[in-house]
């Protein structure tokens, strides 16, 4: 069927009134979240997940993913009016941004992000309408070995994106993998690490991993700087950009479009990478470098664009592949898992209403950001200055009853203390929790793939190099950790993530 | 020599441990062979793997200077993981509408402004009274709204 046949099942599936109602619900709840202080994207949408259990799949992946751009708007928010960004992709906006906010610019910064996310959520839902097809038909004919070898790639490219010590990234997906192995082998009903546990036989929830490590993790690590919070906020005045802004906003837009496209469907810290890629970019193409760092808006346009952009094509690899690139694509996953659906190659055929509902929904989720959050930026304002020591008890009130709605049982409750005082101590180690979460989420598949192929194969290994596309994948993924592994590059990679902190 | 103070040596510690641990659970399950993997060729393999991780990681904390470990802070973390635990041992007594605000004040007094006045209290029972009528009522979780101490 042609694409605009398809686009045509997508608009029908996006505007139905459920659909638009929840899609709406997802982006109102997603921004009152996301510019919650300290609370980020992947947080967001492990605490409001459980919402989604009993809608079905095409809501449920709607409503989702308006949460989780949501989220990411509200955390751009937050960095621009108090300098506290969420997640680490809207640090490099509140460079910028905060010191716009602080020059009496606060509302013209908002409207920037805003009106940039926007063209870049735009051309990025059009990538990929035409780009996850071609890539899901060139997946249909994946055998295991070439599921194997394209996971080893997503870990690996998730390894070497990672910021920090590449060790504990290594280190992390290997917990991650091992996490995942616990309940019952599906081959063989073998129980495996279940301490003859009745309750671990289906093994642990991603759900409970991620709102311990994310949510209770996080709320503990925040609590140490409670003092240090800033709550003087700045005033919100002249929203709207003149002409002559716009001027300057949208070739920072462009450029920051194409670099976030191309960067999110990358496994690993897609969105974050192509906020600072896009923030270099300006800065080395404007003509008054000295401004940047002291409220100039090219510093917002751009980052801000590159990180929509990203967030958006980071659902084709997701979608196509069934392969998380980033935490978030992690609980969408477990999401349509838990919803009878496999994400892979097969999905665009099988679920055609849920795909392009979902790819339509996306610009309309976007265009709903961007007539919304301009006239309620004073309710997100109230939002902000909830102070904390209100705001965190509700936040475990909220994954309290999440987990438990999971198999409404107590158990998981204790599954998530435990993992929150792992994600805490890991965090105080320096051990990035995000790609403990890839590798939890990737586990089974990679043993099922591997079994299967060494079934195939009869036990010998080289059967990875001896199939073109595996061998590529593999090369492609030794070429990526031996390039970090490499001095020079090392060294750039270093002072990338130096900016960081 | 940095000592045993390190991040790198305690994460690696940690690593050494849980693939170690691993290893040794494995044991109890079918091996198999390459062609035939059992239930336990993957996760020895993994295992074994993050144990060597973790002994690198361990030597490198030990040679090489790094970054100490900061300060773990005991009180919120006793207090909030507290907090969920104890909600998850009441509920079936306590019930959703007594438990759920005791662990959230639990929760709270991990934060330094802590303090009992009027106006948060009430917020406390809007908030609880919220989460029944969208939980329980609207979106049918079976929660105990009343636990069996109360003869719900």
């Amino acid at each position: 069927m042609d694409i605009f046949g398809d686009l045509l099942i997508g608009v029908q599936t996006a505007f139905s009134f459920w659909n638009l109602t929840y899609c709406l619900l997802g982006v109102f709840l997603g921004t009152a979240i996301g510019v919650l202080p300290g609370l980020g994207p992947t947080a967001t949408v492990a605490m409001l997940l459980p919402v989604t259990f009993g809608l079905p799949p095409e809501t449920a992946i709607i409503m989702l993913a308006g949460i989780f751009y949501g989220a990411q708007y509200g955390g751009s928010t937050t960095a621009i009016l108090v300098n506290l960004p969420g997640e680490s992709s809207s640090v490099v906006t509140a460079i910028d941004g905060y010191q716009m906010a602080r020059q009496g610019q606060a509302g013209k910064a908002l409207a920037t992000a805003a009106i940039g996310s926007f063209i870049a959520g735009s051309v990025a839902t059009v990538l990929i309408a035409f780009f996850a097809p071609l890539l899901s038909n060139v997946a249909l004919a994946f055998g295991p070995h070439e599921y194997f070898a394209l996971m080893v790639l997503g870990l690996a490219a998730s390894v070497v994106l990672a910021s920090g010590s590449l060790l504990h990234a290594v280190g992390m997906i290997l917990v991650g993998l091992i996490l995942g192995l616990i309940g019952t082998d599906i081959q063989t009903g073998a129980m495996r690490f279940t301490f003859g546990s009745f309750e671990l036989a289906d093994g642990i929830s991603f759900v409970v991993v991620a709102m311990g490590v994310f949510g209770l993790g996080e709320i503990l690590s925040n609590l140490e700087r409670e003092s240090d919070r800033t709550t003087v906020l700045a005033k919100v005045t002249g929203l709207m950009p003149s002409r002559a802004d716009f001027r300057r906003i949208l070739p920072p837009v462009g450029r920051g479009t194409a670099i976030g496209s191309v960067l999110g469907i990358l496994p690993g810290g897609g969105a974050m990478l192509s906020s600072f890629a896009a923030y270099a970019l300006e800065k080395k193409v404007s003509k008054t470098p000295q401004q940047f760092g002291k409220g100039a808006i090219e510093g917002v346009a751009g980052p801000e664009a590159a990180n929509n952009a990203g967030a958006q094509t980071s659902f084709i690899p997701m979608l196509t592949l069934g392969i998380p690139s980033n935490p978030v694509m992690a609980l969408m996953i477990g999401a349509l898992i838990m919803q009878g659906i496999q994400p892979g190659p097969s999905v665009i055929q099988d679920q055609p209403a849920l795909f392009w509902g979902l790819i339509v929904s996306m610009w309309v989720g976007n265009l709903m950001l961007l007539v919304l959050n301009l006239p309620l930026i004073g309710i997100w304002v109230k939002m902000i200055s909830i102070p904390y020591g209100y705001l965190f008890p509700c936040i475990v009130a909220f994954c309290l009853i999440g987990v438990f709605s999971l198999a409404n049982s107590t158990f998981d409750i204790w599954l998530m203390g435990l993992f929150g005082v792992a994600g805490y101590i890991l965090r105080k180690l320096d051990c990035e929790p995000a790609p403990l979460l890839l590798g939890f989420v990737l586990g089974p598949m990679l043993e099922e793939h591997l079994r299967r192929a060494m079934l195939v194969s009869r036990g010998d290994v080289t059967t990875f190099l001896t199939s073109p596309i595996s061998a590529a994948l593999l090369l492609i993924a030794a070429a990526l950790i031996a390039s970090v592994l490499a001095p020079a590059i090392r060294a750039t990679r270093e002072e990338a993530f130096q900016d960081e902190d | 020599m940095q000592g045993h103070r390190t991040k790198d040596f305690w994460a690696g510690a940690l690593y050494l441990a849980l693939g170690l641990a691993t290893v040794i659970l494995a044991r109890g399950l079918t091996l198999g062979s390459a062609a035939r993997m059992g239930p336990g060729y993957f996760p020895t393999v993994l295992g074994g793997l993050l144990a060597v991780i973790g002994l690198v990681s361990l030597l490198r904390g030990l040679v090489r200077p790094a970054e100490r470990v900061d300060r773990i802070h005991l009180k919120p973390m006793v207090l909030v993981i507290g907090a969920t635990l104890f909600f998850a041992a009441s509920l079936d007594v306590l019930g959703l509408a007594v438990a759920l605000p005791a662990a959230m004040v639990i929760a709270a007094t991990a934060s330094r402004r802590f303090r009992i006045a009027p106006m948060p209290l009430l917020g406390l029972a809007g908030f609880t009274l919220f989460c029944v009528l969208v939980f329980v009522r609207g979106l049918g979780v079976p929660l105990p709204m009343f636990g069996t101490l109360f003869g719900g």
